[in-house]
């Protein structure tokens, strides 16, 4: 397969999970603020919403508010925003169409009815009169063109190659979100002193205590996490107890059978770079797969012993890794 | 004036013989059916992403800049004796072409011969001097051809078909033909079972077979690509699909490389490499060291490979030597000279302004006649005389004196009309048709081609970048 042609499809997978991913964390977001709280707590959901994505400053230079309008204005329409669901579903779309001959024609529709939508959604705002459902359309588009590609399209290089952009993205996303889930819920133990625009620097850098000691610490939180990932049920059935965040974070880690789990995702990642291994992939393969023994094979007291958010840093700078060497050995045409 | 010709009816109330089963149909389906099965195909057409770029241009949405080609609903139909008639003629006509341009590069029989003469080949701006002596597999030139054809009226009622252009270099417009067909049995299933329309859907498979038979001499199971500018010119929609119909890849100029005059593309599992390339880049952007350096849409050294006899393009370079209004009306003596046959197919009469007699005959006649440029294409730079204004023709005149050898001159035709499906009801509007001659071993096309439609009112303008759209066309099995 054409090297050009793996890049369109790696990209066009990529931007479509992170589509998905970003309509999770809104909505999740969205959910909680129908909660009745402070105002003050609310915008701390924002704000860790934009800091998952390193969109503060991004955000802060257009808006003057932190609030949920503002927000989901920024992350579903901005254009200028290359991580707002409308930015990732156009270049889902125009990778797609790049290689819309290395597609079957279920999966070009898919991608190409998806943005033609959603320009008619977004138009005249109309998903501002239900955010709710309009943030399960786009995990429903994301399912389904999940669903198309693994249902019709022959299992060779360019399947694979729209897995590894999946589940690259989805490691990715998943470990963000839980970074920015406990780093949140430390901060707001740690006083609350949140102000609007210029304070947002120092919100940031503050400890990264985990406050896994306080049983009251709200059951709401906790399974809004989960229901981000379409965890709750999960959570239920694999541990019956009630929600405690180490279990929380053990299943969003470590646990193999849960789809978005970072082990999940590095299961299918090596399983899916294996097959399109080429000569000079050796490094990549080998990396990829130490990372995936690290996490199949750690604890989750050890992990919050030495912290999660070291944990955490150092896995994101390992799938970043990744990411340039698979560019590096399949997709940037090399001159021979 | 002479009376047009309608495809459908003679006269006022006499149906033609082809048209009566269809007819029969359409009177049986309420307006707002047609409406709305119009609607749906327009939905469908954008869901599928059959577009054509525009340049520059933004649509209200600042969406892109991606317009759907018009597709009207009533089939444009031709009986299978005319289509027969046709189709030999299209064979013997593309045969001789290229019987002409391998002459032109080798031994020039005929402009010895004095058939054609030699300058205006040899001074050609479509003549490519690198090609001269160069050996093609096959001797075949242009494997793909789109042979322009229109009807016109005669003063008797009946219709003569006359071939308007030659297009030689890379004719597009396939992909509507096969779309438009799967379109109309999509809309309304039930006209297949009333009518034995011949089916063109094998087309992708003739183009394969074609493209395999040219691959240079000892390769065994070619390696065939599509070679495309990318996802931002026009015609990119008909180069992915025909890539993907014939399981081919769709390369761009940057994934091809040249080494040791052999042509790779780069893969996930390195370079492989490449027999045959069905080229949808003009020739001058093919290959920047031996063409225009700026091109970033070819590849550099391909020339070189073309001349080692390495790799096939398709359609070669340099065909555009015989598809120029120049040349065209020379084609009928080619016929003759190469197949010592009498043409099947009629060119429409052609002065040619370079000629004293004929320029004079031209400027006595500039308001009946439509004079168009010698390179011109795409219904630009063009005189339609009977509609134009007083001040235009006289504008035209001084081009025209400026510079004669640019330009042809034609009677204005009464192009033939199809009933189409305007907002204003159902209404004649001109028509032309192109059918794709596929040139191999042996040569082969689909029965019928692409109709393309001017769906302004009395316009004879059909192309899609001046308002015209397409049509599907049918040929009925005896």
């Amino acid at each position: 397969m054409l090297s050009r042609t793996a890049d369109h499809l790696f990209w066009m997978a990529r931007y479509m999970e992170r589509a998905e991913n970003t309509a999770r964390m809104l909505d999740v977001n969205y959910q909680t603020s129908l909660l009745p709280q402070s105002a003050d707590r609310a915008e701390l959901g924002w704000r860790g919403m934009l800091s998952i994505s390193e969109l503060t400053s991004a955000f802060l230079a257009k808006y003057n508010e932190v609030n949920d309008r503002n927000v989901i204005d920024f992350m579903v329409r901005d254009e200028a925003n290359s991580s707002s669901i409308g930015a990732c579903l156009r270049a889902a779309r125009e990778n797609a169409r790049a290689v819309r001959g290395a597609l079957t024609t279920e999966v070009w529709e898919t991608q190409n009815q998806t943005w033609l939508e959603f320009v008619r959604m977004v138009s005249g705002g109309r998903f501002l009169r239900d955010p709710g459902e309009f943030f399960e359309w786009v995990k429903f588009r994301s399912h389904l063109s999940r669903g198309v590609t693994v249902g019709t399209m022959l299992q060779d290089e360019a399947l694979h190659f729209l897995r590894i952009g999946t589940f690259l993205e989805r490691a990715d996303n998943t470990a963000r979100l839980l970074d920015v889930k406990f780093h949140a819920l430390t901060k707001e133990f740690h006083g609350s002193q949140q102000v609007n625009g210029a304070g947002q620097s120092q919100s940031q850098s503050q400890s990264q205590r985990i406050a896994l000691d306080q049983p009251e610490y709200d059951f709401y939180h906790w399974s809004a996490i989960l229901r981000s990932v379409s965890g709750f049920e999960v959570y239920r059935k694999v541990y019956r107890n009630v929600i405690r965040p180490e279990k929380v974070a053990e299943l969003l880690i470590l646990r193999a059978d849960m789809p978005r789990s970072l082990a999940a995702c590095m299961n299918e990642l090596v399983a899916n770079l294996r097959l399109v291994a080429n000569e000079q992939s050796d490094e990549t393969l080998r990396r990829a797969e130490r990372l995936r023994a690290d996490v199949l094979y750690g604890r989750i007291d050890e992990i919050l012993a030495t912290g999660l958010h070291a944990y955490l840093t150092q896995f994101l700078d390992r799938v970043g890794d990744l990411g340039v060497g698979i560019s590096r050995d399949f997709l940037v045409p090399v001159a021979a | 004036m002479t009376p047009g010709f309608d495809e459908m009816h003679a006269g006022e109330q006499a149906l033609r013989e082809h048209y009566r089963s269809y007819d029969r149909w359409l009177r049986a389906q309420p307006p707002e059916l047609m409406t709305a099965r119009r609607e749906e195909a327009e939905m469908i057409f954008r869901r599928v992403g059959i577009t054509f770029a525009v340049y520059g241009a933004k649509d209200e949405e600042g969406a892109g800049t991606e317009r759907l080609i018009p597709f009207d609903l009533i089939p444009r139909v031709i009986p299978s004796a005319e289509w027969r008639e046709m189709e030999r003629g299209l064979r013997q006509r593309v045969t001789a072409l290229n019987r002409f341009i391998h002459d032109v590069y080798h031994d020039q029989d005929i402009l010895k011969a004095g058939v054609v003469p030699a300058e205006q080949v040899l001074k050609n701006a479509q003549y490519r001097a690198e090609m001269a002596g160069v050996d093609v597999p096959g001797d075949v030139y242009s494997h793909i051809a789109g042979i322009d054809i229109v009807r016109a009226a005669n003063a008797d009622g009946s219709g003569t078909y006359y071939v308007l252009e030659d297009n030689l270099r890379v004719p597009s417009g396939v992909s509507y033909m096969l779309e438009n067909r799967k379109m109309t049995m999509r809309l309304f299933p039930e006209l297949f079972v009333l009518n034995r329309v011949a089916p063109v859907a094998h087309y992708p498979d003739l183009l394969l077979d074609t493209l395999r038979a040219v691959a240079p001499a000892g390769v065994n199971e070619p390696a065939v690509v599509v070679l495309t500018p990318g996802m931002y010119n026009s015609a990119y929609f008909e180069h992915a699909f025909l890539a993907q119909q014939m399981g081919v890849e769709l390369v761009e100029g940057k994934d091809l490389f040249v080494k040791d005059s052999f042509v790779y593309m780069r893969t996930t599992q390195g370079p492989k490499r490449v027999d045959v390339i069905y080229r949808r880049v003009d020739d001058d952007f093919l290959d920047p060291k031996a063409f225009r350096p700026e091109s970033t849409l070819g590849c550099a050294g391909l020339l070189d490979a073309y001349r080692a006899g390495n790799i096939t393009l398709s359609n070669a370079i340099g065909t555009g030597v015989a598809d120029d209004k120049s040349i065209y009306p020379y084609v009928p003596r080619m016929v003759e000279f190469y197949l010592g046959e009498k043409p099947i197919l009629q060119n429409v009469p052609t002065w040619l302004c370079r000629q004293d007699d004929d320029l004079k005959y031209v400027l006595d006649h500039l308001p009946d006649l439509v004079v168009k440029e010698v390179h011109g294409a795409g219904g630009y730079g063009m005189l339609v005389g009977p509609a134009a204004t007083r001040a235009e023709v006289d504008a035209f005149r001084e081009q025209l004196l400026a510079n004669p050898s640019n330009y042809i001159a034609q009677p204005t035709l009464s192009l033939s009309t199809c009933p189409t499906f305007v907002d204003a009801g159902i209404a004649p509007r001109h028509i032309d048709l192109r059918p794709f001659v596929l040139s191999g071993k042996t040569v082969q096309m689909v029965p019928g081609g692409l109709t393309r439609v001017a769906l302004k009112e009395g316009s004879l303008v059909v192309n899609s970048s001046q308002g015209g759209g397409t049509k599907d066309t049918w040929v009925l099995e005896a």
